[in-house]
């Protein structure tokens, strides 16, 4: 920064330069995905006069507390800053705009208005193009977005379409959560008077009714568990349910994800890291070392004995398995017993259900058959749409 | 020049107050007074959130008024509130006398009747206090969709009394744990900072600055002994406040360096260790595998 100063001729221009420099570098940071706007590049402004500009340091931490809104962003940001205020430190993480030298700034004598105007047009009808290319992008994914609705999760064979159904079913979570608090409000509002509850204020006031008393449906949001089988035969579907947990776990206030194989382990901790990556890593990490047959009813069993304070009146258990396993359909059908008497609901997704000619024959499901509210099928995100009024209606 | 001053100043003054800030955090905070955007503290549980309002507060010479939010907190706790039983007192009071009854109207639903609580009451000082908003992402949705409403405006209107608008505006602090994604607008109406576990040194500062009586070197064996086991992977990572805790009970305990007692450190692991899993994941030959590296 000293050498900035150092290099231009006259503190007047040194001020439009600054300026300049100070919105593109707003700017760059909205195209690396950083959430700011307009208020935010008037107030950078600011915060370089705040902050002593010639102190490269303060305009770093003044810049980040303005620019960052989560954890992510915040690691993220020093590498941007160096990027565009150091290039000598460029590394290749940063997506730098294209056709703006990022040293232009420096070499103070490139710093002619006619000159710098020119290279910003042409900076702006490049980002034109670039959204609507985007546009068109959002376009098309819709489109094969509604072809994907209806497609088996199993047969996504590209991994460009695996990912593209992973984050549908994730967005699918997020929206559930939205419709379920808006039917909430819409109840809030058609509260009655409670007529009992009024007369009896009333007798405080002498018979004024002064208080009145409402009634009013409280319906509370269901607290859902999942519980994602994520053996061998599952391993076609386990990725996208265990996405489809993560956008639960995510969204929903209290929920709660297991995965079980031969046993069952809490994995809500790990679905709730930001970065996909290390969820990733810490998914692989628990399912280390895992073989042997899958027993349904001892990793339930385990379920109801340590984790049975999630279950109440209000939770809703989704267990999401093909049912194929090596345990007794005794023990199954007790344990379903035990949380079908606990929880609100229990609900049974089955991704075979949707394959043609496919019928609920082995003798574990019949086992389960009699204790499930709901035996549905989950092989495409249609069949995870209609979920939808199930989960609402508590 | 001047600016690289304050900053140093600040951080000079937060020191005196007992906070060990690291420049980045004295620097925003600054920011915070000359901006007059309201700032948002996120990090794990337990690196001191919500003490850096306690101590701007004392460094500012101002009110600390605070908000903890929860599950279906409400305007009416957060902001105002109408005394109830002294309006329906003065009513009776009224009706005995002969007064009309537009004044008397006019007269119950004055400020005289009206609770404040703390939004309310943080807009309406003389002097700008420090206005600490407690984990915000446990309030619902609506109560934040309010709470950006009233920080960009700075009023609040009363369908009785009419607006009210900022005196002063406060200095404003949100934290947040992260139980619940934020809007991106609350973001990014806010200031940010992430405060991050501190490195060694600073909380063997941090130590010596709030348990002045404890020895270098039980100081030194502790900080390190819980940098390590924040390396583990615990279900509940052990913030400053338990580090704080564990010293003085190992100053309670008598212990002058953690290998000469394993058994009083293992007793005193409970300041750490908050759940079941951890306590049952640490057992004794990795404690003294931890106490072997920090001393």
């Amino acid at each position: 920064m000293s050498q900035v100063v150092a290099n231009l001729p006259q503190p007047a221009s040194l001020a439009t330069e600054l300026q300049q420099r100070l919105v593109e570098f707003v700017r760059l940071a909205r195209e690396n995905g950083f959430q700011v706007g307009v208020a935010e590049e008037i107030d950078a402004q600011r915060v370089a006069l705040a902050c002593d500009i010639t102190q490269l340091q303060r305009l770093r931490w003044g810049l980040r507390a303005l620019l960052c809104s989560d954890q992510e962003e915040w690691q993220r940001f020093d590498e941007l800053f160096e990027a565009y205020w150091q290039p000598a430190n460029m590394r290749s993480g940063v997506q730098a705009r294209p056709g703006a030298p990022i040293g232009a700034g420096r070499s103070g004598k490139g710093g002619r208005p006619g000159q710098r105007g020119a290279a910003d047009e042409a900076d702006g009808a490049g980002e034109g193009n670039s959204a609507d290319a985007a546009e068109g992008g959002t376009r098309e994914g819709a489109s094969a977005g509604e072809h994907l609705a209806r497609a088996d999760f199993q047969f996504l064979a590209d991994s460009g379409q695996m990912r593209e159904m992973e984050r549908l079913v994730e967005r699918l979570a997020r929206r559930m959560r939205r419709r379920l608090i808006r039917r909430h409000k819409v109840q809030r509002q058609g509260r009655r008077i409670h007529l009992r509850g009024t007369l009896r204020n009333c007798l405080r006031f002498g018979g004024m009714p002064m208080q009145l008393a409402y009634r009013q449906r409280c319906r509370r949001q269901p607290r859902l568990i999942l519980i994602v089988d994520v053996s061998r035969s599952m391993s076609l579907y386990s990725t996208v349910f265990l996405r489809f947990a993560r956008g639960i776990v995510n969204v929903f206030r209290d929920a709660a994800a297991f995965a079980y194989h031969t046993r069952l382990v809490p994995i809500s901790d790990a679905l709730r890291q930001s970065d996909p990556q290390r969820m990733r890593d810490s998914l692989a990490l628990i399912s280390q070392g895992w073989s042997g047959g899958t027993r349904i009813g001892e990793c339930l069993q385990r379920f109801n004995d340590d984790y049975g304070q999630l279950q109440g009146s209000r939770s809703i258990v989704m267990i999401v398995s093909d049912g194929l396993d090596t345990g007794e359909p005794e023990q199954l059908a007790q344990q379903l017993a035990r949380i079908k008497g606990r929880c609100r609901k229990l609900i049974w997704l089955n991704p075979l259900l949707g394959r043609d000619g496919y019928e609920p024959r082995t003798r574990g499901i019949q086992a389960a058959l009699p204790h499930l509210d709901l035996f549905a099928p989950a092989h495409n995100l249609r069949s995870l749409q209609a979920l939808e009024p199930v989960l609402t209606a508590l | 020049m001047q600016g690289e001053n304050r900053v140093g100043d600040l951080q000079a003054q937060l020191a005196g107050a007992g906070y060990i800030a690291e420049r980045g955090l004295a620097a925003t905070l600054l920011l915070l007074s000359e901006l007059q955007r309201p700032l948002l503290l996120e990090g794990d549980p337990g690196v001191g959130k919500t003490e850096i309002a306690r101590v701007l507060a004392q460094v500012f010479d101002c009110p600390l008024i605070r908000l903890q939010c929860y599950e279906g907190l409400d305007v009416n706790a957060a902001v105002y509130e109408w005394n109830y039983q002294h309006q329906l007192l003065a009513i009776k009071l009224l009706e005995q006398g002969k007064v009309n009854p537009e004044s008397a109207e006019q007269q119950i639903f004055s400020k005289k009747y009206l609770l404040e609580r703390p939004l309310l009451k943080a807009i309406t000082q003389e002097r700008p206090p420090v206005l600490l908003i407690d984990e915000i992402d446990r309030a619902d949705e609506e109560f934040e969709a309010f709470l950006l409403e009233l920080l960009s405006d700075f009023q609040v209107s009363v369908p009785e009394l009419g607006t009210i608008t900022a005196v002063s505006r406060p200095y404003v602090l949100l934290t947040s744990n992260g139980s619940r994604e934020l809007s991106d607008a609350l973001r990014r109406r806010c200031l940010y900072h992430y405060v991050e576990y501190p490195a060694f040194d600073k909380e063997l500062r941090i130590v010596n600055a709030r348990l002045p009586q404890i020895g270098a070197q039980l100081a030194r064996q502790v900080v390190a002994f819980v940098q390590e086991l924040r390396k583990l992977d615990l279900r509940k990572k052990p913030g400053i406040a338990e580090t704080l805790d564990w010293a003085a009970a190992l100053l309670r305990l008598d212990v002058a360096s953690l290998d000469d007692d394993p058994q009083a450190v293992l007793d005193s692991l409970v300041c750490l260790l908050k759940t079941r899993e951890d306590c049952a994941g640490l057992g004794q030959p990795e404690v003294e595998r931890l106490v072997a590296r920090a001393v």
